[in-house]
């Protein structure tokens, strides 16, 4: 396969892919389960997953590994699998998309807050991350993708720890930010000039945002980035703010409102444009076709 | 009194030390505890919440002003235990299910705490049962739930039946949050309050208490 950074300098327009819990909940993942114990006992499910999204046009496919890191899993008493649940995710996704999209290997918050503000050690927090990224780089991921991350300092020791224990993958580096009156904010106070500007010189390949208050706070989010980096952009909406309707979560963006909003973020300067919570293939595929630039591109 | 104003300025800043010496210097000039905690560290709290409610500041200061506030408590409870001033309010607090960001209870459970309650964290994945067997034992005002799944949201139901059958509804308040919880679901399931995110969550709780009790 052609380069990902290379295919993005040149101006393409990827498409990454939507929620994974809800696929998992749909297919026997109970409340209460850790989502990442199915790549040990069901690849299959990794793999079905993996191809509904390749089939809807994605261009970029995340393994199941949001909570893959060993301090992630030991809230379940998994963190000694780790090493294999990663592999298992990555080796499921590649399996599926057989060279037909990129896999990118998932890597969410550890779950703890980082000392001074909080009682986890930077150290503990880093070597956990680097087991996640050295699974990575064994199983054959094509990109890195450090996603949902609040505290700046816990990203900046993850994609520390992909660029030593993964040289060579590149990184995509997103954070979650929220609307509030006086501008975007990470819950820990991170602004989007920080972030863009601390990544950057981090050695993050392409960064952005993912999750988030819905797609039209994501056109702001980009501009936002635009104005502070230069590194390509990518963002992975959710589907607005769930809400509840006849006692059912609902997300309330259809795949046609956020297709058309798909072309905003382009003109917003975004390379990658996938989903988040309450996307799904629908989603992905209209998104696809917005942005596409010929039907031949479709998978 | 300027002592006290300083305890609530350090606090706000998040010096635990320095707000951990204020405070026995206060102790040991005699003022008392209560007029410590209302008029020094709560007052300092309060500043905090409306701070981080308005976005002038943020978790990481939160956190801090948190653990100054914690560490202010360890010093006055066994004066406020011995004066027989009741601790300001105890809340049992917990998610219904597990789920894959508790991030908002714990926020909650922080902030309850940095305000003055006295919070017992049940975790993930609590039973109703466990909400109210606590509850009772504990002699808490208060039961807070989070849920993040609509799956999960009926035990929140099955929490406030328990709590009408148990004889602790109107006695115990209760009190909901969580993404795809609303203030009708509250209403709909008979819980005291809905609060949509941490700050207002604490505003709630003080709402349950007169002022000064």
């Amino acid at each position: 396969m052609i380069d990902l950074l290379e295919r993005l300098r040149s101006g393409e327009i990827l498409v990454g892919d939507g929620a994974m819990g809800t696929m998992l909940f749909e297919r026997g993942l109970k409340s209460g389960e850790c989502p990442e114990a199915m790549n040990l006992s069901r690849p299959d499910v990794l793999e079905e997953i993996a191809r509904l999204y390749l089939d809807a046009g994605a261009d970029i496919i995340q393994t199941n590994t949001f909570g893959g890191s060993p301090l992630k899993l030991a809230s379940y008493s998994l963190e000694d699998a780790a090493p294999q649940i990663n592999r298992n995710a990555v080796a499921a996704v590649l399996k599926a998309v057989s060279g037909r999209a990129y896999v990118s290997g998932s890597c969410g918050p550890c779950g703890k807050i980082l000392k001074p503000y909080g009682d986890t050690d930077p150290e503990a927090v880093y070597e956990s991350f680097e087991i996640q990224m050295q699974a990575f780089a064994e199983s054959g991921c094509d990109v890195i993708c450090i996603e949902t991350m609040m505290d700046l300092n816990e990203m900046l020791l993850a994609l520390k720890a992909a660029k030593e224990r993964a040289p060579g993958i590149p990184v995509m580096t997103t954070m979650t930010f929220d609307a509030t009156p006086k501008g975007f904010f990470t819950i820990m106070g991170v602004t989007i000039e920080k972030a863009a500007h601390a990544l950057e010189e981090a050695g993050a390949d392409v960064t952005g945002s993912n999750c988030g208050n819905g797609i039209e706070n994501m056109i702001r989010i980009a501009r936002e980035y635009r104005k502070h980096t230069a590194l390509p952009l990518i963002i992975q909406s959710n589907a607005g703010l769930p809400l509840i309707e006849n006692g059912e979560l609902i997300y309330p963006e259809s795949p046609e409102f956020m297709a058309s909003m798909a072309k905003e973020l382009v003109d917003a300067g975004v390379s990658i444009i996938g989903g988040c919570c309450g996307t799904g293939p629908a989603h992905i595929r209209a998104i696809k076709n917005a942005v596409s630039p010929s039907p031949e591109c479709q998978t | 009194m300027e002592l006290l104003d300083q305890i609530s300025l350090n606090l706000q800043n998040g010096l635990d030390e320095k707000v951990a010496v204020l405070t026995k210097d206060a102790i040991e000039k005699q003022i008392p505890p209560k007029e410590i905690l209302n008029s020094g560290l709560i007052a300092g709290m309060n500043i905090v919440g409306r701070k981080f409610k308005d976005h002038d500041i943020f978790l990481p200061d939160v956190l801090l002003a948190a653990r100054a506030m914690n560490g202010a408590m360890e010093l006055l409870k066994p004066l406020l235990i011995k004066e027989g001033i009741p601790i300001r309010g105890k809340v049992v607090i917990g998610s219904v299910k597990n789920d894959l960001h508790d991030i908002g209870k714990n926020l909650v459970a922080i902030l309850l705490k940095g305000a003055g309650f006295e919070v017992i964290d049940l975790g993930n994945d609590v039973p109703a049962e466990k909400f109210i067997s606590t509850a009772k034992e504990e002699n808490a005002h208060v039961i807070g739930m989070s849920a993040l799944l609509t799956t999960t949201m009926p035990v929140m139901k099955k929490v406030v039946d328990l709590a009408k059958d148990e004889g602790l509804y109107g006695r115990v308040r209760i009190i909901v949050g969580g993404a795809p919880v609303s203030k009708e679901y509250a209403l709909e399931i008979g819980a005291d309050a809905y609060s949509y995110d941490g700050a207002n969550a604490v505003e709630t709780v003080e709402s349950f208490f007169p002022v000064n009790s």
